[in-house]
């Protein structure tokens, strides 16, 4: 069996320095691994340790990060044999926002990685068709990036210091847009 | 950072004809099936390559129902965010619901009692059995033979009465609370669930015994579009198409929720993952589906309550809204969000109709999500139906997209 325990420190022997254990998960074992060495691990986790199936993957723009944390990729994999989850994340700087594609460990990253390329802009490199995917062609901006509002900027009935909160400034506080 | 405009997918296939022709005389021809075509059940767009009949290359277009799902569960609070699951996978819209309550449950850390469990096991299966229902029954249509459809279809709609009793709406139900139901399910929706259970599984063998052995139904399925277990896994299918092909990976199984570990049940399997084996897999399911109903039923206690006791996140009566100041004030901070939420992300997932639908929520700690990510089983195995259609016939196209029960919704979120 291969337990929580037993493969963040097999994790932690192998990467060192680049890998650290993410303490926001609340439920699956999580790490944080450097963007260069992403594909190895993950590579890794394939062939040695039994991830055979790529659940997951998306994007994240953390708006409110130092400028080298900016973007995110999340992926989530998964062990059939010992029922083993494990979320890995990495984080991508707002200057040069790639990181290598999983499309040749798992096809099924494929679709995905033009999703997240079409809604946040992460170069997947080496991605055999990286284009748009459930947004039209034409369009230039990538909608999911924290600048973009959702809603009527003019809205204040959803403002949170009606709720006695800070404002939120991840999701951009409606008033700034004013 | 912007890509150059790819070139239009008929401007390739154009290209592709002339060489073709200049090589060895043969006649190509591109169709454009979809967007909206009646055999596709759905928004799919595919550009076929054709020669005669057969399908030389295809390429899907995808993104036509596109509702932004995942930007607009950015900004809204957890009870705003149970309509939009509803409108992924339509055909079993309650799954949808419970595996996003659920989700919300683990992040708040909330104890479930079992009577709402059971409850929610039994909608779910409900809502499986429907999903199936007209997977299955589509499938004979496409096939030619109607007469399934119309007979099977009437017990769809009994499923839509049972969710009308429980939540007031049948088809996106948005049903459900953070902690259990909005009310106890009433002596009407009991009644109707004993009913339903009573005629429904003898309609079923009815209308087994109509297409399953049927020659013309067995030479239009078997063998077409078959699916190897490492292509499966490589691209990604889980559900009912995966155990098609021979894996026994059920969620319900792998990792039981709402108490799926109390029934038993099989997980049928098929052998080579053709349309057959898919259509016998669904076949199978609602058999076992009506199976854990049944024990739900028996098993279900008798105290527990329809909710969870969490005060904080379970709206109040509506009787005390309208008369007590305190419910009134727990109402709105609950519905404009305001609860305590803790600061972390949790990954929760469901066996939805085609598959694993997972959820991950990552939460800042405000009303809001910070990020939303659903797992949509149908858009990872769609990416591999243009591998499945090449070199078949244009018809066996139309009944493998049936067989693998490609939702639109869900399909684009």
């Amino acid at each position: 069996m291969l337990t929580k325990e037993e493969l963040i420190e097999k994790l932690t022997a192998r990467y060192g320095e680049s890998i650290r254990v993410d303490e926001d998960s609340l439920d699956l074992p999580a790490v944080i691994i450097d963007r260069a060495k992403a594909h190895d691990l993950v590579k890794y986790l394939r062939d040695e340790l039994g991830f055979n199936f790529l659940t997951t993957l998306c994007g994240m723009h953390y708006a409110d990060n130092a400028p080298e944390q900016q973007f995110g990729v999340v992926y989530h994999i998964h062990n059939w044999i010992e029922n083993v989850r494990l979320r890995i994340k990495t984080f991508l700087p707002a200057d040069n926002v790639a990181v290598d594609t999983m499309s040749d460990l798992y096809a099924s990253a494929n679709w995905q990685e033009r999703e997240t390329y079409d809604f946040y802009g992460i170069d997947f490199k080496g991605h055999p068709d990286l284009r748009r995917i459930l947004n039209m062609d034409e369009m230039e901006s990538f909608p999911m990036r924290k600048e973009f509002p959702m809603e009527d900027p003019g809205r204040t009935d959803k403002d949170d210091r009606y709720f006695g909160r800070v404002p939120q400034t991840n999701n951009v506080p409606n008033n700034e847009l004013r | 950072m912007s890509q150059p405009l790819t070139k239009k997918i008929e401007d390739r296939y154009y290209d592709e004809i002339r060489v073709r022709e200049n090589e060895d005389g043969s006649e190509l021809s591109i169709l454009n099936l979809g967007p909206t075509h009646p055999a596709t059940h759905g928004i799919f767009q595919n550009v076929l390559l054709m020669d005669g009949e057969r399908i030389v290359d295809a390429e899907s277009t995808v993104g036509y129902i596109h509702r932004a799902f995942e930007k607009i569960a950015e900004n809204r609070p957890f009870y705003q965010i149970t309509p939009l699951t509803d409108r992924m996978n339509y055909c079993s819209s309650p799954i949808n619901n419970m595996g996003w309550w659920l989700t919300v449950e683990k992040l708040l850390n909330i104890e479930i009692p079992k009577r709402v469990q059971y409850m929610r096991v039994i909608v779910m299966e409900l809502a499986r059995i429907a999903d199936h229902l007209i997977c299955n029954s589509i499938l004979g249509v496409d096939s030619g033979a109607f007469t399934g459809f119309l007979h099977i279809f009437t017990y769809r709609e009994h499923i839509y009465e049972i969710f009308e009793e429980i939540s007031g709406a049948r088809l996106t139900t948005n049903m459900g609370r953070i902690g259990g139901f909005e009310r106890d399910w009433s002596d009407a929706a009991w009644a109707k669930i004993h009913k339903f259970m009573a005629e429904f599984p003898d309609a079923w063998e009815e209308f087994d015994r109509l297409l399953t052995r049927n020659t013309i139904f067995m030479n239009r399925c078997l063998n077409v579009g078959p699916l190897s277990v490492e292509k499966a896994l490589q691209y990604g299918f889980t559900g009912p198409n995966l155990r098609a092909a021979g894996v026994d990976y059920d969620v319900r199984v792998a990792q039981p929720y709402c108490s799926y570990e109390d029934f038993e049940f099989n997980i049928p399997v098929g052998k080579t993952g053709d349309t057959y084996d898919r259509y016998m897999v669904r076949q199978q399911e609602v058999r076992e589906s009506l199976k854990i109903i049944r024990q739900a039923i028996a098993k279900m206690p008798k105290e527990g309550g329809y909710h969870a006791d969490v005060p904080d996140y379970y709206l109040p009566p509506k009787q005390d809204v309208y008369n007590n100041m305190e419910a009134l004030i727990y109402h709105f901070k609950i519905v404009m969000g305001e609860i305590p939420v803790p600061k972390g992300e949790v990954y929760s997932c469901v066996e939805g109709g085609n598959g694993e639908l997972g959820f991950y929520l990552v939460s800042d700690g405000s009303r809001v999500p910070f990020r939303l990510h659903f797992r949509r089983p149908c858009f990872i195995y769609y990416q591999y139906y243009t591998e499945m259609i090449k070199g078949g016939y244009l018809s066996d196209a139309i009944l493998i997209l049936s067989s693998l029960n490609v939702i639109a919704g869900e399909l684009d979120a």
